[in-house]
């Protein structure tokens, strides 16, 4: 694997405004960057997955705000721009944004084509005629059949899928380094999503992206991550290889999730859940995040937040059963029925 | 066999007049027994919200029928009957968000249907069955004096069957109920789904494109494509047998959270254009007890190879 960092966030910590109170989204977030790789990022709605990586481009809500930490990408410090005139160099053209509805990110009064090559023009500073050329060659490459006549259409006249790959055009066609995928496929079909995926990996490896995926959906980790990352409550509670993530995890939220999975579920048993809610993160939490809707938790949960106890070089996890000090305990059932799964299947 | 509670012959629904004529489901046969869950799966368009629209009188039929416990319910009924279907067959809607009057008090939302039909007796009665429902999606009783937006995701969910349970039905059409829901809290829906239906001897409509979920929950699926079943089957036989293409496509395209296996595993298109129905008829034919299949005699000599017969 390529170790070459190309983004390194460090201690980021974002807070939002909501009428007078202060709400810590993001409370301290490390991630490196790898060139060319794939990382998804995990969690449910709420953790601040979305937030984290907004904050790479500069599109947080007006109300929010980076208070702590850097992220350092190309030598400079973005979470020290100020100016949008800063944010218009590094947003789009180099680090560039798929958002979860097609429906509600392209504008409905202007055709396609016209909106790739806005992009186009603003970012890359051709014009015209060539710039209408690359829009039609763009719309050809994520899979638009009838490019010249489709150029001209309203997107109201595009399917989900095809409206998707159009949004997939738009932010490939100034060749951005970094492209963040904010649940691309959530508001799509299953066939269709099978299809922008690939797409989506077929772009990565001809332009050499890196690719951020946000969702909540393992089945999708599964099938596009090299890297997991899992968040809970404005932090990155364990991040590890795919494989580390979904055969060897660690952290008890983690488990939480996989073991909660319909797929591994009996029928006619019910499902593990994830009782209680998310703590509230006007208030500073005290202790482990998750402590409170952990069904075994450790008496120093509720007294002092975990450090990051490495497992393996890449993966590492934010929990005080990695303590040598802590009682053993014993990973979910699930996690040695999909390696013995996998054994099996490599033999 | 138990009884069948809803039968559906021969099904038509279809929008629009003339030239704009759209055939949103066509030639549909099923049977609903009584106590099961059934799924319809199929992707967005293919019609499986609005089977479960027909058969609960929203959506007006154009053709066929459609019996429960043996009397029809399509068409012009009697008031009586009508009455009867609104009281014993329910709904509960894909999004909470949008399903849930914003203005209204959950009380009020929950009641609804009581107050609508004058199915209580007295302000106590009302109010008591109202707690009782409450109770049964695991909601505080006390919570009723609040407005929905005061929830989250999967308590919304949970007002929302609240609400269909309230009439004391015997079938309710879930359409997709989970697929709003993040993932933390859609086990928790389905557990209280299953609870729900041991405890009340309730049938289920279970309408969802997500054959995951699916597998988990219902005892016999149909799969939908384009208006029409192509194939049908208990839950376990059509997942280990699958026959028809587009059942085939929909299951390869079901991510698996399983990295090795789903980097392995075959992703299927499925062309319609591979049916050649120009002289050869299909046909709607029980290939195996309780697995039924559309397709045209050469395609059924075909799959019956497929499952070794």
């Amino acid at each position: 694997m390529n170790k070459e960092i190309i983004l390194s966030a460090k201690d980021i910590e974002i807070m939002f405004n909501l009428r007078g109170r202060q709400l810590k989204a993001i409370r301290k977030c490390s991630l490196d960057l790898y060139k060319g790789e794939t990382l998804a990022i995990v969690g449910e709605s709420g953790s601040g997955k979305s937030v984290f990586t907004k904050s790479f481009l500069g599109m947080l809500d007006a109300n929010g705000k980076v208070i702590g930490g850097s992220i350092m990408y190309q030598g400079e410090d973005l979470a020290a721009y100020t100016k949008e005139k800063q944010w218009r160099t590094i947003r789009g053209k180099k680090i560039a944004m798929v958002m979860q509805d097609p429906m509600t990110s392209l504008n409905p009064l202007m055709p396609v084509g016209k909106q790739i090559q806005e992009s186009i023009s603003r970012n890359q500073g051709v014009s015209g005629r060539e710039a209408k050329k690359m829009a039609i060659e763009m719309l050809r490459k994520v899979g638009i059949p009838d490019p010249e006549n489709r150029y001209k259409q309203y997107p109201h006249e595009f399917s989900g899928g095809m409206r998707q790959r159009v949004v997939i055009a738009i932010a490939v066609a100034c060749q951005p380094e970094i492209l963040i995928c904010d649940e691309p496929t959530t508001a799509l079909d299953v066939t269709i999503q099978a299809q922008i995926l690939k797409l989506i990996h077929d772009l990565q490896l001809e332009y050499n992206m890196t690719v951020v995926y946000i969702t909540h959906d393992l089945g999708v980790v599964a099938n596009v991550a090299d890297r997991v990352a899992v968040m809970y409550a404005g932090q990155i509670v364990e991040y590890g290889m795919v494989e580390e993530i979904f055969y060897d995890a660690w952290h008890p939220y983690t488990w939480a999730l996989m073991s909660s999975l319909p797929q591994y579920g009996t029928k006619g048993n019910p499902l593990p859940t994830i009782d209680g809610t998310p703590p509230n993160l006007f208030m500073e939490v005290k202790g482990d995040v998750f402590a409170p809707r952990n069904k075994k938790p450790l008496a120093i949960d509720f007294e002092e937040e975990p450090p990051y106890f490495e497992i393996s070089p890449t993966h590492k996890a934010k929990t005080w059963y990695l303590d040598p000090r802590a009682p053993k305990i014993e990973q979910p059932e699930i996690f040695r029925k999909l390696r013995e799964q996998r054994m099996r299947k490599e033999s | 066999m138990a009884e069948k509670l809803i039968e559906i012959k021969d099904l038509q629904v279809s929008f629009g007049k003339g030239r704009k004529k759209f055939i949103a489901v066509d030639h549909v046969n099923i049977d609903i027994y009584k106590g099961e869950t059934f799924s319809l799966v199929g992707e967005s368009g293919s019609g499986k919200t609005t089977i479960g629209r027909a058969i609960l009188r929203i959506n007006p039929v154009t053709g066929g029928e459609i019996f429960y416990k043996g009397r029809k319910i399509n068409g012009k009924i009697s008031k009586e009957l009508d009455m009867e279907i609104i009281k014993n067959c329910q709904m509960v809607f894909q999004d909470p968000m949008a399903s849930l009057n914003e203005r209204a008090k959950v009380d009020y939302i929950v009641s609804e249907g009581l107050i609508n039909h004058k199915l209580y007796k007295d302000e106590a009665d009302r109010k008591a069955k109202v707690d009782a429902a409450f109770r049964d999606v695991g909601l505080l009783p006390e919570f009723s004096t609040r407005f929905p937006h005061e929830f989250s995701g999967g308590q919304r969910q949970r007002i929302g069957i609240a609400r269909a349970l309230v009439m004391n039905p015997e079938f309710i059409v879930l359409d997709e109920p989970i697929s709003a829901l993040d993932v933390s809290i859609r086990a928790q829906v389905l557990n209280l789904l299953n609870d729900l239906k041991k405890e009340r001897d309730l049938t289920y409509l279970f309408v969802a494109h997500d054959l995951s979920v699916v597998r988990f929950i219902s005892d016999r699926v149909a799969v939908i494509h384009k208006g029409r079943i192509v194939e049908l089957a208990e839950t376990e036989e059509l997942f280990t047998n699958p026959l028809h293409p587009y059942t085939k496509a929909l299951l390869s395209a079901v991510p698996i959270p399983d990295p090795y296996l789903e980097r392995r595993k075959e992703l299927l298109v499925y062309d319609p254009s591979m049916h050649d129905y120009s002289k050869d008829g299909p046909v709607w034919e029980e290939i195996k007890p309780g697995h039924f299949i559309y397709g045209n005699q050469a395609e059924l000599e075909k799959y019956r190879k497929e499952l070794g017969m």
